[in-house]
């Protein structure tokens, strides 16, 4: 059964390592759009594929977080991923499915998937 | 929208976006009746404010002339029978109130609620939530608090935190609707 017994026995365990993950400017940043456009389209799924992915891999060095509407509707969901030096990359028309493929090619390997972003569907 | 749960997540967002530092969210069934309620601390609404917020037409953001979340929500209570309010006070908060007969042929499924506390408490480590689940009497409580105080400086959104928050929600759901 989850007790705040096992949580303590977590922070213990992860309190000393230097890699916790760090709110600050060297993150790699997954934006998820949040507002009621994107939830409608189905951003909820693709969030928590990115959180389950990037916590199965370990990576210390990406902040998934969400924003509001962004501006292109008919495009959600809409993920915007800020890799620190880089160019914003904008994916449109996520799916839970596409979500793997993006963290190990483009935050794993830093090759971005470049049909799945905004510049493959708006011709 | 196509869940109850989808709803809260998006009313949920108006909270983030009126700078809660604590959103209630509290889903009570009782037979065929379910209630929700949002609740935070954030900046508030005048009266008149609280009024149009209930306007499709009505929005405070830039890119768009309409605002749905709040419309949808209500739609979706008032389509079983149900009923919708919102109430808010300027420096106080907000408290976003629906009850949904479910048994009624248009009522959407409450969805998967968990999936959507998760989000909200994973993308907002700086928030705190409670969320109250009750099912016919028997209820439990997931208060980021309570982890907090536990956890001190390891934030919300550590993979291991996450994992343990998806278990706990689970379980605890499971326990409670057994």
């Amino acid at each position: 059964m989850k007790s705040l017994a096992e949580l303590q026995a977590i922070r213990d365990r992860v309190k000393g390592s230097v890699i916790i993950r760090k709110e600050d400017d060297s993150n790699t940043r997954v934006v998820v759009g949040m507002a009621t456009c994107g939830i409608a389209a189905g951003a909820r799924p693709v969030l928590n594929a990115f959180t389950e992915e990037v916590a199965k891999r370990n990576l210390h060095n990406v902040t998934v977080a969400q924003t509001g509407c962004i501006g292109i509707c008919q495009y959600e969901p809409v993920v915007e991923v800020y890799v620190p030096g880089k160019e914003k990359v904008t994916y449109v028309k996520m799916t839970a499915e596409k979500v793997a493929r993006v963290v190990v090619d483009h935050l794993v390997n830093g090759n971005p998937v470049m049909e799945y972003t905004i510049g493959a569907y708006a011709k | 929208m196509q869940e109850i749960s989808l709803n809260i997540l998006d009313i949920a967002q108006n909270s983030i976006a009126a700078a809660a530092s604590l959103v209630l969210v509290s889903v009570t069934e009782t037979g065929d009746r379910m209630a929700v309620t949002i609740e935070d601390n954030g900046r508030g609404m005048t009266k008149e404010q609280a009024k149009s917020v209930t306007d499709p037409f009505y929005t405070t953001r830039t890119t768009r002339k309409v605002g749905l979340g709040v419309p949808f929500f209500k739609m979706a209570a008032e389509m079983t029978g149900g009923s919708f309010s919102i109430s808010s006070q300027p420096g106080v908060g907000t408290v976003v109130s629906a009850e949904f007969i479910t048994s009624h042929i248009d009522c959407m499924p409450l969805g998967n609620i968990n999936e959507t506390i998760l989000s909200l408490v994973t993308t907002n480590p700086q928030i705190d939530f409670l969320y109250r689940l009750t099912v016919d009497g028997k209820s439990f409580v997931m208060d980021t608090r309570e982890f907090r105080r536990v956890l001190q400086e390891v934030p919300l959104n550590a993979p291991e935190v996450t994992q343990f928050i998806r278990e706990y929600l689970d379980e605890n759901s499971r326990e409670i609707r057994a």
